[in-house]
């Protein structure tokens, strides 16, 4: 009781009353217009949406593609151009491709798996500061940009695993039912993207020099995940907790993960399929909370 | 409940301004938005001035200093507004550019987090514009289902309102042709077709979209008084006095982020003419 009536002196010592309004509003059953929602009234809000992240990243990789005469075509150019020229620098002219079998298989596999990370992350760090015309225009659960930005990256990864795919069948290896566990990696993949997407979306909404420091980050990722080279050789001599961090690197996971379903037709170990796993739970449940947490203050930076 | 009305009873002659208001207006119903003591801060990047421009040494030395970033500005666009609106209220809001308007709207409509006080409201109030998810390079086809959707659309009410929709903008088969090649005025007439469709508890017109040649003024402000007859709520913000007094009830003049003056639509307009 004490609360109401300091508020009230308060009130009348400043000459205006705003605590008459805000009863006011509670009388009526008015609520704040800003006010973040519970998580799961969050995830119904997202899930209403679900037509709009799915159409919104449909249109992007379309309008995307637009300007340039060959269009669509760029979907499955860029992996392929990716590809030879990672083969070229590191096959042809570091010479890694003798002391690994099939080495061009084993290059590709890991720039394509890597590639679907690395560009989930750029793009999600992009995915609310670049939009923040039509944050502050229309109503919808934030969640649903960077979502929209790793589904985008889901419909690129499409083109580049057909790609991937042919390619391993060029190089000699041959179609195994291991194939049909394709599927479960890329979705625990895609589990921890959008995680990271959304953990990257709320790093770039607020902190505008992320922008400027993501390529170097994502470069020296790239280079400890093992993409031209083949992790376990090289970590031998490490100290064990450098190589043990080396080997729980999610990206360096995800691609042994398959390449052992493409090359080596081995069933993944149960070490590889702990380790996806509790990447893309993880990712997922500390990546969305992070992103919640601050949902009714995107739009204002 | 009995404790918040006793207070109320107790603050009410603090406020005779609000309370005369709600009398006034209790057959037209329930408030439906609350601004109270609203204030919104902006951060607006690279507004330095030539004296701090940004180079390396500079940058460098600031944060040596420990200094902000010059570039990042605060802007107090509103400062301590508060008002009631009533249901069946149409409410225009005028003043001079840069006076907080159009940020008003959009604080009203939950879309900027406000820096001191609230803003309360029934329903989710919506801003009319969805231009800032179409995009230009698709054709009107997709660009009217990307923003049906952005509003929040189900698959059926898209289906049900296309035709609507492209009806009503007049644009006929450049549908079909993105719109980086529509003129500006089938481009604005596209876009209000689409932000029309939907309709909405409490309305937020920010002008610019009255646009297009003469018959599409007149379509579109047909629309936009069915909208208003729909709504419960309608707030208008325009520079474009006459709209405003043949459409609101009331009238809200911001200057400078504070609310100048408010009440009766001639007697506003009459002094803001002055002014």
């Amino acid at each position: 009781m004490s609360q109401p009536e300091s508020a009230l002196a308060e009130a009348q010592g400043g000459g205006r009353a705003p605590e008459s309004l805000a009863a006011l509003a509670a009388r009526y059953g008015l609520r704040r217009a800003i006010a973040r929602p519970s998580m799961p009234a969050y995830l119904r809000q997202l899930w209403d949406r679900r037509h709009f992240i799915l159409t919104y990243a449909t249109s992007r990789n379309v309008s995307k593609y637009s300007e340039s005469m060959l269009g669509q075509l760029w979907q499955v150019l860029t992996p392929l151009l990716n590809a030879a020229v990672y083969w070229l620098m590191f096959g042809v002219i570091l010479g890694q491709s003798k002391k690994i079998e099939n080495y061009p298989a084993f290059l590709i596999t890991g720039v394509m798996v890597f590639t679907f990370t690395q560009r989930t992350v750029i793009s999600g760090a992009k995915s609310i500061s670049s939009n923040l015309s039509l944050i502050r225009a229309l109503h919808f659960p934030r969640a649903a940009l960077p979502l929209a930005y790793t589904i985008q990256e889901l419909q690129q990864l499409g083109y580049s695993m057909a790609v991937l795919l042919l390619l391993v069948l060029v190089t000699g290896e041959p179609v195994s039912a291991l194939w049909l566990l394709i599927p479960v990696t890329l979705l625990m993949q895609l589990v921890f993207n959008i995680g990271t997407g959304l953990f990257m979306a709320r790093l770039g909404a607020f902190m505008r020099d992320m922008n400027q420091l993501l390529p170097f980050i994502t470069r020296t990722w790239l280079y400890a995940s093992g993409v031209f080279y083949a992790i376990n050789d090289r970590t031998r001599d490490l100290p064990d907790f450098l190589r043990w961090a080396l080997e729980f690197n999610p990206a360096a996971a995800y691609i042994e993960f398959m390449r052992d379903l493409l090359i080596y037709q081995r069933f993944p170990e149960r070490w590889a399929w702990v380790t996806c796993l509790f990447w893309a739970v993880f990712a997922l449940i500390v990546g969305f909370w992070y992103f919640w947490r601050a949902e009714e203050r995107y739009g204002r930076g | 409940m009995a404790e918040l009305t006793e207070e109320l009873s107790q603050v009410a002659p603090e406020k005779p301004q609000t309370k005369k208001a709600e009398t006034h207006n209790s057959k037209a119903g329930t408030p439906t938005v609350i601004v109270d003591d609203l204030h919104i801060v902006y951060k607006v990047y690279g507004a330095a001035s030539d004296a701090e421009k940004g180079n390396a040494a500079n940058a460098l030395m600031r944060i040596l200093r420990r200094q902000g970033r010059p570039q990042m500005k605060e802007v107090h666009a509103v400062k301590g507004v508060s008002f009631v609106a009533y249901h069946g209220d149409a409410i225009g809001i005028i003043g001079r550019n840069g006076s907080g308007k159009s940020t008003l709207l959009r604080a009203i409509a939950g879309l900027l987090p406000p820096h001191k006080g609230a803003v309360y409201t029934n329903g989710q109030p919506s801003l009319l514009g969805v231009n800032a998810a179409l995009m230009k390079e698709l054709t009107g086809e997709r660009n009217i289902i990307l923003g049906c959707y952005a509003m929040g659309m189900t698959p059926s009410e898209v289906r049900a309102k296309y035709d609507e929709i492209v009806d009503f903008s007049g644009i006929g088969d450049f549908v079909q042709f993105p719109m980086s090649t529509y003129s500006s005025g089938m481009g604005a007439r596209l876009r209000f077709a689409i932000s029309s469709a939907k309709t909405h508890d409490v309305l937020l017109i920010d002008e610019a979209l009255a646009t297009g040649d003469r018959e599409f003024k007149r379509k579109s402000q047909e629309r936009i008084k069915q909208m208003r007859e729909a709504a419960g709520t309608v707030f208008l913000v325009a520079h474009n006095l006459d709209v405003i007094e043949e459409t609101c009830n009331r009238v809200i003049w911001l200057h400078k982020g504070k609310i100048r003056m408010e009440g009766d639509p001639q007697e506003v307009l009459e002094a803001y003419n002055k002014a």
